[in-house]
């Protein structure tokens, strides 16, 4: 299977063809479409948090004068319902309140900050990793490949989610920047086994050959010759790696090992509501939808792009 | 053939070696001596210190690692830090509920996920189709533990179908009590897995589609239903089976999230304490029990494709 880039390079097409007509691919297909658009306005929403939501309502309630009282505009509203449970949704609070007289809906929203950095930077991270030790291993080969190559293996045998929690209690973690070291180093090794053997595939190709008989050097062939036919791999790669990477940031925050309250992250909302699901559903429940719903974009997107980078790579969703 | 067997066997065994090394490196770095830990906040200082040499800490690290390899190499696991129980009891006990989650997991995945995406591949573009990979898209998106919350609060407090949480012994309870107790944390956990397998049914089954020898069927004129069932799906569903077991030795190692949100004691959850208590044996031996499974499933993964396939020349 050879990636379009290589097609469009031996038959001598410009490269921009290529990428307008993966342009248009993706453009044809709604869901991904959907997604793309879900993904923008989740961005959005995150970076204006601060003017969507009055930042008061997502601190802690101890600044607050009352507990179950807070102050909305000059006015006094309940945040604690009746029987002595935060108050569930109402036009005060869209989405109700935590076990703490937090807005919900406030706290989501700050929350996507949270979530989106880490994932972004954990998958820049294991770009970095991931495309370093692949492209070393693919083009150096020998006794250097096998050494990364077992590396690799190792660290894919060890559980995902059992390897971030042993760095996390190890690393103390807690921070943002602990939580994205974390996924940088437990997800390059995807990238590099990709990477490794489109570099493999790739160096025996004509125009590799061409480009050494011209005395091209090994720095220009990895460059100009080798990387810009990674681009599709690499991309949709960092699609789909964001939308693990939200899941598993979630499910640390969720074991306790993630971001560390009072910082709102998607999966320490879960965590902390998690004991009271059955009474005040509306802590875990919205929290978890945002999950899902930024989850299943980026799905969307990253199936979006292989289609469109890819036309023959499997899994092509008709829709 | 006989040299590649044992050299993939040897390559095998260094992965686990790296595996154990890179535990004991992660947590070579933790700070804090698990003697004083054992000894507990009013111990003397000799007392640690005798703990400590009982355990072999007063050695040199690298000399505590060969230890660990050597031992371990001989079924001598060591003993948990905390409980003071033997690794490999503690490990012998959570095995079971592990895979009782597991087994009944595969099932429902596969009754979900593999007709799925038959449906999906033979019918592209339907309606079908359509809602089959949306069910998929959901499955592969959502949060494990967040649905597990979901359902609980769903099927077990709204509806009072299931219990909440609480896992019961096959044993001691009969099977139709754990069953009855295991059907939320089975279908959780199935759902993720039917959502990739109907995904990969589905383009495993289009690919085979477009081949020229099933063109060739159809044209000399078989019947449909040969044609798909012993063309298109044999072949297929190779792929299948191969991934199948990869992640069947996955689950071995324990589902961490889905063991804690309906409180089942298994492997995930064993480890999951052990990490957080810092208990180095019952670290490695959780850990190294999961990856055995994954190198084991890897090695009879490459040695039966190699039967199957001789034009798969590896070098190793």
């Amino acid at each position: 299977m050879t990636s379009p880039a290589v097609a469009g390079a031996e038959e001598g097409a410009p490269a921009f063809s290529m990428w307008r007509e993966a342009a248009r691919r993706f453009r044809a297909d709604r869901w991904a479409v959907a997604g793309l658009l879900f993904l923008v306005l989740l961005h959005l929403c995150a970076l204006g948090a601060p003017w969507i939501v009055e930042g008061a309502l997502h601190q802690s309630v101890f600044r607050q004068h009352m507990m179950d009282r807070v102050q909305v505009n000059g006015q006094m509203v309940d945040v604690v319902s009746d029987d002595g449970l935060p108050v569930g949704p109402n036009p005060r609070f869209p989405l109700g309140a935590d076990l703490l007289g937090r807005d919900v809906l406030s706290r989501v929203l700050y929350g996507a900050r949270v979530s989106l950095l880490v994932s972004c930077l954990g998958t820049l991270l294991a770009l970095v990793l991931g495309l370093g030790a692949g492209l070393l291993a693919g083009f150096r080969r020998g006794a250097l490949d096998m050494v990364i190559s077992r590396f690799v293996d190792a660290v894919m045998a060890i559980p995902v989610l059992l390897l971030a929690i042993a760095l996390a209690s190890v690393l103390r973690g807690g921070s943002v920047w602990v939580v994205i070291l974390i996924l940088g180093l437990v997800n390059w090794t995807y990238l590099a086994r990709i990477i490794r053997a489109e570099v493999l595939s790739l160096r025996e190709k004509d125009f590799v050959e061409a480009a050494r008989a011209l005395g091209a050097r090994d720095r220009a062939i990895l460059l100009r010759h080798l990387l810009p036919n990674l681009v599709g791999p690499i991309v949709v790669f960092a699609t789909l790696s964001m939308a693990g990477n939200i899941l598993l940031e979630s499910a640390l925050s969720f074991l306790g090992v993630g971001v560390r309250p009072p910082t709102p992250s998607w999966g320490n909302m879960i965590e902390e509501g998690m004991l009271f699901y059955n009474v005040a559903w509306w802590i875990t429940l919205f929290p978890g939808l945002a999950i899902l719903l930024t989850v299943v974009s980026f799905n969307l997107v990253g199936d979006g792009l292989r289609d469109a980078l890819a036309p023959g790579s499997r899994e092509r969703r008709v829709a | 053939m006989t040299l590649y067997v044992v050299r993939r066997l040897l390559w095998s065994v260094v992965v686990l070696l790296i595996v154990s090394a890179t535990t004991f490196v992660i947590f070579f770095a933790v700070p804090g001596n698990p003697a004083a830990l054992i000894a507990g906040k009013y111990a003397t200082r000799q007392t640690v210190a005798q703990i400590e040499k009982r355990l072999g800490l007063d050695q040199p690290k690298p000399v505590q690692y060969l230890r660990f390899v050597t031992r371990a190499a001989r079924g001598d696991w060591g003993f948990s830090y905390v409980s003071q129980q033997p690794v490999l009891g503690a490990i012998g006990q959570a095995f079971p509920k592990t895979l009782s989650l597991t087994a009944g997991a595969v099932a429902v995945w596969l009754l979900i996920g593999i007709p799925l995406g038959i449906l999906s591949a033979l019918k592209p573009g339907s309606v079908w189709d359509r809602l089959g990979m949306m069910f998929a898209l959901f499955g592969i998106s959502a949060p494990a533990y967040w649905l597990g919350l979901v359902f609980l609060k769903l099927f077990a407090d709204m509806l009072g179908w299931f219990p909440l949480g609480d896992y019961t012994e096959i044993g001691r309870a009969g099977v139709l009590s754990w069953a009855h107790h295991l059907v939320l944390p089975w279908v959780t956990l199935a759902l993720l897995y039917a959502g990739w397998y109907a995904r990969m049914t589905r383009a495993q089954v289009m690919d085979v589609a477009a081949m020229d020898y099933i063109r060739t069927a159809h044209a000399k004129g078989l019947p449909y239903r040969t044609v798909v069932g012993k063309h298109i799906l044999r072949n297929a569903m190779l792929p299948l089976v191969t991934m199948l077991g990869m992640d069947v030795a996955y689950l071995f190692g324990g589902a961490v999230l889905t063991e804690t949100v309906y409180g089942i004691p298994g492997i995930g959850g064993l480890a999951w304490r052990a990490i957080r208590m810092r208990d180095l044996p019952m670290v490695m031996g959780t850990v190294l029990f999961a990856a055995l499974f994954i190198v084991a499933a890897n090695l009879i993964v490459d040695l039966v494709t190699l039967l199957l396939d001789p034009r798969i020349q590896r070098e190793g």
